[in-house]
């Protein structure tokens, strides 16, 4: 048996509770009080106000992304798909926003680290490459809404922080890509267990198109976060005003799946 | 035990006293739905225009070429997220007070559809398309009526569900395995979309044809002349 209060409120029948119903019809102060039940409805209504609707939807997109977050949990392993579920390497898609090969020069390529670490400088692909390396058949979703299975390898984003000296106090990653793309990150994420500096994809060194020589690959959050043609990694306390090349068009910031 | 019966009510002979049909939490569930379920619809369609498929990215076969912007919300993707990311908790908080409130009040028995209301569809389909006499009323909502409201609810769960699933596909991956992963929980999510879309004409063209007073019933709660009357216990 439910709450017997809540049971009565929501089973309160005015006809039987001995409001005075003469004739064809109750009386007018019973039906205008039950028409100022639905008053709260009203305030859908300032979803009609040009001047408020932006606030209003930047705000339940944000309550959405903060509610997101508590929902995050570490250990939960993202599924790694058996090899014959990965699509092909030619049916995984190429997206980007500008250019698809940004100019690199590669043989110099460092990522540059900084922020809130014990050991900040340029990092080779070496260096990154003599961490462990995870690799992983993880679904790859966009927020337009298609996904692919693809198989990923690179080193745990918790390895290179570890190795760098990340503040465990810090709250975010931020990354800056070569074609002007940029992205953050809350600290839980990156320290998922699968969160990747990525330099493989299908077994081999990535391609341009997929983000030459080091991109994100995240498999708890949508593809926009995965950012490719990474230059610089900072870890941060609080979020730069330019927090995410997508997030600041609009879309949600944390997009965690 | 329902707290009430309903009876059918003799032939116009009676003097019809007026009752409260419809609970607070149902009429007010009922209009944010209305609203709700509006723009779910319209920024779900822009959203669905981004990648109007259900098959692979690659080759991608476009079941539509974009949405007009009269029947779309939002105005691109990112817009459109924002407006669906906004009314889902609106739409899941309506869903939730109505599915209680039933509950705690027993008031589902006079909707929900069940085994027993099997028969009573085909003369009710008979009488609305063709022709056929009008059957008695026997509660105030007749078998057809009963499995529309109960299939509705359950496609607006259905989107419900569908819709956590496409939103944490990862998080909620025991969620996900009852409709198939992220892939499948997307067409099943269209899907109900069209199933509690499909209500709607027919909704609106009865609530036309039962007059204002059936109308006013949704609005206040209290309906004039009804068809039928609640015994007391």
């Amino acid at each position: 048996m439910p709450n017997l209060k809540l049971k009565r409120f929501l089973a309160r029948r005015p006809d039987r509770a001995g409001g005075p119903v003469v004739g064809g019809q109750p009386p007018s102060h019973v039906t205008r009080r039950e028409l100022l039940k639905l008053s709260p409805l009203v305030l859908l209504g300032g979803f009609a106000v040009p001047a408020w609707r932006d606030r209003l939807l930047e705000t339940g997109v944000r309550w959405s992304d903060a509610a997101s977050g508590l929902f995050f949990r570490h250990d939960h392993l993202v599924e790694s798909h058996p090899d014959r579920d990965v699509v092909p390497f030619e049916k995984f898609p190429y997206n980007f926003y500008d250019v698809l090969e940004p100019d690199i020069d590669f043989p110099h390529w460092t990522l540059s680290v900084g922020g809130a670490v014990a050991r900040p400088g340029k990092y080779t692909l070496d260096q990154i490459r003599a961490l462990p390396k995870a690799t992983h058949n993880t679904r790859h979703v966009c927020v337009e809404g298609w996904d692919v299975v693809g198989r990923f390898g690179g080193a745990r984003m918790v390895d290179f922080l570890t190795m760098v000296g990340a503040d465990p106090r810090a709250r975010f990653v931020t990354v800056t890509c070569a074609d002007e793309y940029y992205e953050s990150l809350d600290i839980e994420t990156a320290l998922q267990p699968q969160s990747l500096l990525c330099y493989e994809m299908y077994g081999r060194p990535l391609d341009r198109g997929h983000g030459a020589p080091l991109r994100l690959n995240l498999p708890t959050k949508l593809g926009y976060k995965q950012a490719k043609y990474l230059m610089t990694l900072d870890v941060t306390h609080v979020l730069p005003a330019q927090r995410s090349y997508w997030a600041d068009e609009g879309y949600s910031w944390y997009a965690g799946l | 035990m329902p707290d009430s019966e309903l009876v059918p009510i003799a032939p116009a002979t009676t003097v019809s006293r007026p009752i409260y049909e419809h609970p607070w939490a149902v009429r007010f569930s009922h209009w944010a739905n209305a609203v709700t379920v509006t723009i779910m619809t319209m920024s779900g369609l822009r959203i669905f225009a981004a990648f109007p498929s259900f098959g692979p990215k690659i080759p991608q076969k476009n079941l539509i070429d974009g949405v007009p912007a009269a029947i779309s919300l939002g105005g691109w993707l990112g817009g459109a997220l924002q407006w669906h990311f906004t009314f889902m908790w609106i739409f899941a908080a309506g869903g939730l007070l109505y599915v209680v409130s039933q509950l705690a009040s027993g008031h589902y028995r006079t909707v929900i559809f069940t085994p027993r209301d099997v028969r009573g569809v085909w003369p009710m389909v008979r009488h609305y398309f063709f022709f056929g006499p009008k059957p008695a009323a026997a509660g105030q909502y007749n078998a057809l009526q009963k499995l529309a409201y109960t299939s509705t609810i359950g496609f607006g769960a259905l989107s419900l569900l569908t819709g956590l699933v496409m939103y944490k596909p990862v998080q909620l991956s025991a969620l996900g395995v009852l409709f198939g992963g992220y892939h499948n929980a997307r067409t099943i999510h269209f899907l109900a979309m069209c199933g509690m879309l499909a209500f709607i004409p027919g909704h609106l063209v009865m609530v036309a044809l039962h007059g204002w007073d059936n109308f006013a019933s949704m609005v206040t709660g209290w309906k004039r002349h009804p068809e039928y009357v609640v015994g007391s216990k």
